[in-house]
């Protein structure tokens, strides 16, 4: 009966209704393979986030958060000055490249067309597909190789590069997606163009201006090439920017490739902090981001 | 067509021009708004009304490729002179948008605060916002929530606090653009009552759909249309009542009468 009733109804649908059978076959197959494909997707992120808790959670104690690396030979030791090191190279490259990146990206917003604006955005493409090694490479040329001196400052260098067309491309879209009426609202109350932007404009923007930098941070966390000839690494608590300064990922690099039991132990422990440092940031950009959507669809 | 404005116009308009890029969206108007009166703007969708009104206060030329030619004099002075600062112009002929725009980022009381007047105490500052949300017919349902986000207001709400952002500035003329759209009536009667009375103080001038409301508040209407080359032209101006009763234009006998627009 029911079959029937559906046979008619096939038969009286317009042209334009035909082959609706096959094309919701279609439409699920389709859905099926992109599920399939998330699914395989998921499931490898979770088996190396598994993997690497399992293999570096032995590592993490209080000595290894908080010493030096002993020599070889000599048991325990840690990545303190690592972390450290990391923080220092990390948050001079953030207080360099986030004002450079942030007015960029209001000068583009702003006064986004003509020659000087595509090509600052032609060239903040480029810098984003330029390898971190190359980058690193420029740095060494750049502050190392004049002085033949490493740094953790040439280190810090290299990851505002590495920043910059994030912060640029991102904030300039943030502005971007600010309403022009409430920027005319502005002006219109007799506001100068910087103030404007400055106290109405940006604050809207504020919270996926975050969201970018966090991106941004959680990037470079993740680098190493950069730092093999910048930072350079070290044995001691270094904290003069001035001089070669151990770096977390740069140390889980050198005890990866190290002959020793204990110190692959130690790789392992590192590369867990470094994972737990950029899912913490992303966490708080998603937040971020979360915030912002509400902001401007309240 | 006078060159120096005349003592009884604050402000005036000589073969004004505006542009989208290459589209001449408003063509060569010349217009006297009376001091201290309500001119109300009417004509169909599209005809640059608007645009129009975007002239008078600079805000016009901040879009990309947005052109202006001809003068707009206030008190004599052209606006687009080079030697004119459009801030200053803004401070003094202030603006309520189409749609309502409140910064997102502001409590309404900041809001209402934002065009920055300097120098007042604390105190000072409430009384001025207190005044400007009264007279926009806002203070009731804000008062007890002056320190929470604008965007929880309703859109009528949201369109009283930038009429209430805008005379908080204390402007000479007051550009309205179809200031009572999304209110209901009750608001909407609030508002005209208190275009009126600004017009004991201040100039306005005000886009209205509302053929009853250009006949209630204004004192002087004008009829604007875009041509078949979509041209927005003055096609007349006059005081209110002989406009609505004696109209010289046929196309504005047309448009009032309900005949197409
Ligand atoms: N930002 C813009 N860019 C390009 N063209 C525009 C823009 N704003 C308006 N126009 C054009 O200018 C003409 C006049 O528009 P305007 O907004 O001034 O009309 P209006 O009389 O205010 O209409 P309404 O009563 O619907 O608000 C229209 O043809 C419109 O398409
Ligand atoms: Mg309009």
């Amino acid at each position: 009966m029911a079959s029937s009733v559906s046979a008619i109804a096939e038969r009286d649908l317009p042209a334009r209704y035909k082959g609706l059978g096959r094309r919701r076959f279609n439409s699920f197959l389709g859905t099926g393979l992109a599920l399939f494909c998330a699914l395989v997707a998921a499931a490898s992120l979770l088996a190396i986030l598994g993997y690497v808790v399992r293999q570096g959670v032995g590592a993490i104690n209080w000595e290894f958060l908080t010493d030096v690396p002993h020599p070889i030979g000599v048991p325990g030791g840690g990545v303190g000055n690592g972390i450290v090191g990391s923080l220092i190279i990390i948050g001079i490259a953030t207080l360099m490249a986030l004002p450079v990146g942030l007015l960029t990206g209001i000068y583009l917003a702003l006064f986004g067309r003509g020659v000087l604006p595509e090509s600052l955005r032609f060239l903040s493409d480029v810098l984003s597909g330029v390898p971190s090694i190359a980058i690193g490479l420029f740095a060494y040329a750049l502050l190392v190789a004049p002085f033949k001196h490493f740094s953790a400052f040439s280190a810090s260098f290299a990851f505002m590069m590495l920043m910059l067309p994030l912060l640029v491309r991102t904030s300039e879209q943030a502005i971007r997606t600010v309403p022009q009426t409430v920027r005319e609202g502005a002006l219109a109350l007799g506001m100068s163009n910087f103030r404007a932007t400055i106290q109405i404009v940006l604050p809207t923007a504020l919270p996926a201006i975050v969201t970018a930098l966090l991106l941004a941070i959680a990037r470079v966390t993740g680098e190493t090439a950069p730092l093999l000839f910048t930072a350079f690494g070290s044995q001691f608590w270094e904290t003069n920017p001035g001089n070669p300064m151990a770096e977390l990922s740069l140390q889980v690099f050198t005890y990866a490739i190290s002959p020793y039991p204990s110190w692959q132990a130690q790789a392992w422990g590192g590369a867990l902090l470094l994972i737990v440092a950029v899912f913490v940031l992303s966490l708080g950009a998603r937040l971020m981001l979360a915030r912002a959507m509400r902001g401007l669809s309240e | 067509m006078t060159a120096v404005a005349a003592p009884a116009e604050i402000l005036a308009t000589d073969d004004l021009s505006a542009y989208y890029g290459e589209h001449k969206a408003v063509g060569d108007v010349s217009i006297q708004f009376r001091r201290k009166a309500v001119t109300a703007l009417i004509g169909p969708s599209g005809c640059g009304k608007t645009t129009l009104l975007r002239c008078l206060n600079r805000i016009h030329e901040v879009l990309f490729d947005a052109r202006v030619t001809g003068r707009v004099l206030l008190d004599g002075h052209d606006i687009y002179a080079t030697d004119m600062d459009p801030m200053r112009v803004r401070r003094r002929i202030g603006m309520v948008f189409q749609r309502p725009n409140p910064f997102p980022t502001l409590s309404i009381l900041d809001n209402v605060l934002a065009c920055g007047r300097h120098g007042l105490t604390r105190e000072q500052k409430l009384q001025v916002a207190e005044r400007a949300l009264r007279a926009a017919a806002l203070w009731d349902e804000v008062k007890d929530k002056l320190k929470t986000s604008p965007l929880r207001l309703s859109g009528g709400q949201q369109q009283r606090l930038c009429i209430a952002r805008a005379i908080a500035a204390e402007p000479e003329v007051l550009l309205m653009d179809e200031p009572t759209a999304s209110l209901d009536p009750i608001a909407t009667a609030v508002i005209e009552e208190l275009m009126c009375s600004l017009a004991k103080e201040f100039t306005i001038v005000a886009v209205t759909h509302n053929m009853q409301q250009a006949a209630r508040v204004s004192d002087v209407t004008a009829f604007m249309l875009a041509d078949e080359t979509r041209i927005g032209r003055l096609i007349e101006v006059d005081d209110t009542s002989k406009l609505f009763t004696k109209p010289r234009d046929p196309r504005t006998e047309d448009y009032i009468t309900g005949r197409f627009g």
